[in-house]
């Protein structure tokens, strides 16, 4: 080992790759769907956190991306949600080639900032922008298993009724947790709130104020992650207070 | 021993001998923070160097600009597995910046405006390898791409290159800073995959 490595010598690791099998795939919007595996030895993950998932050619070649996980717990079964990008390398085979019964490798989990733990017992706001209710889904599903009574709210943007994940399981109502949906480009009928971007009048109407002390999970691409973030700043939030995951495609 | 991926047949196949391994190339610059992005005003803005013996060097934005600003072209690698290249930075070089600080100690800690921290040794910092940037592409730095200024060390994965830099705190020894403290690799050298713990 060179003076380099032995310094490096890690805390933990992130471990090997796994290999899984695709029990499900379900197609939830016209670009995205989310896919069940099954991974021995993965060992749970906590809510929030993501995978590396790697596919390989039959000459060997590698591609490797980062996707939220939205199944959280212990136990070895991972829930992605995925939504095609269309220059993509990776997110359009996991949306339209994948079947179940193929083998899927994965590694992980990664990350330990953007989570929710059943122990927190404050408040949560959760605020996502499309294929970002992943993580998010994951607390709410995380929140719900362990019993937890901490007060949760989501506001959930999307760009038609059409573009929400996971929308039926997020229609049931849940003790603890309250769902605003926001449209930007086509609501449903009637809906009282023209499409538009999110704005400070939807934080300020539909999320937990400053005052209640939140923590504030923000997830989407990066144009909506700046103008939610700078906005909760805006309306008083802590930014220590404010943690954001943002993403381009992949 | 991978398992071959049925019917994945993937995109790049040029070997590209400026890519380190299980990177992607982008025409982007994506963004990535772990909060809400700063807002600074560079009459207020102030950097400094903390040396072992509580002493702090600081310039002003005005000091800083007094500096050599020098003309940086270099690829730039993150760890979220998107690599850019011929990204163009105008900045003055940590050369300078140390050039009046006595110090004993080996790594430093990177603070920034808006709490984010980073650790780097001192030797990655000097002999033209890093830099305090404030324009990228002939502009002022954007906030979220970390202006007013930012760190830039190119030659490791870009979540060392602290945003909205605000201070370097010498260390007798090297500690975790913000990433490394929640899975990321305490360097982070995007040649050998350094990402994780």
């Amino acid at each position: 080992m060179t003076e380099r490595e032995t310094r490096d010598a890690p805390p933990h690791r992130v471990g090997l790759w796994h290999v899984g099998v695709v029990v499900s795939t379900n197609t939830e919007t016209p670009t995205g769907r989310s896919i069940v595996v099954d991974v021995p030895g993965w060992g749970g993950n906590i809510a929030g956190q993501h995978a590396d998932v790697r596919l390989t050619a039959p000459d060997g070649y590698q591609a490797v991306r980062s996707y939220s996980i939205a199944s959280a717990g212990d136990g070895d079964r991972v829930q992605l949600a995925v939504d095609r990008f269309p220059t993509g390398e990776v997110s359009p085979y996991l949306v339209d080639e994948l079947l179940p019964g193929d083998e899927l490798e994965l590694r992980g989990p990664l990350g330990g900032w953007f989570v929710w733990r059943p122990v927190q017992t404050e408040s949560v706001q959760l605020i996502g922008g499309g294929s970002g209710i992943v993580p998010l889904m994951a607390m709410i599903r995380s929140h719900t298993a362990s019993g937890s009574t901490a007060p949760f709210r989501l506001l959930y943007s999307v760009r038609t009724p059409d573009d929400a994940f996971f929308r039926s399981e997020l229609e049931t109502p849940t003790p603890h947790l309250d769902v605003t949906w926001l449209y930007t480009r086509r609501t449903p009928d009637g809906w009282p709130r023209p499409a538009s971007r999110i704005a400070l009048a939807d934080l300020e109407a539909s999320t937990f104020a400053a005052s209640q002390g939140p923590a504030v999970f923000v997830c989407g691409p990066t144009g909506f992650v700046e103008t939610v973030a700078n906005d909760l700043v805006a309306l008083g939030h802590d930014p220590q207070r404010v943690k954001t995951e943002r993403f381009g495609g992949a | 021993m991978a398992v071959i991926s049925r019917g994945f047949t993937g995109r790049g196949r040029e070997h590209n001998p400026e890519l380190p391994p299980g990177q992607y190339l982008t025409a982007d610059f994506p963004v990535l923070s772990a909060g809400p992005t700063p807002d600074i005003d560079t009459a207020d803005w102030q950097f400094g160097i903390r040396t072992d013996d509580a002493t702090l060097h600081t310039w002003t934005w005005d000091e800083l600009h007094a500096l050599p600003i020098e003309d940086i072209d270099t690829d730039i690698h993150c760890v979220t597995r998107w690599s850019k290249f011929g990204t163009s930075w105008r900045g003055v070089s940590l050369d300078t910046l140390f050039a009046g600080v006595e110090t004993s100690d080996e790594y430093v800690m990177a603070h920034s405006y808006g709490g984010y921290t980073t650790n780097v040794p001192l030797e990655d910092l000097l002999g033209g390898k890093a830099w305090i940037a404030v324009e990228f592409d002939g502009e002022p730095l954007d906030p979220e791409h970390g202006g007013p200024a930012r760190l830039l060390i190119p030659h490791l994965y870009f979540w060392k290159s602290a945003k909205w830099i605000r201070s370097l705190e010498m260390m007798p020894s090297d500690e975790p800073g913000f990433w490394e403290q929640n899975g990321y690799n305490m360097y982070g050298d995007p040649w050998l995959e350094q990402r994780y713990w």
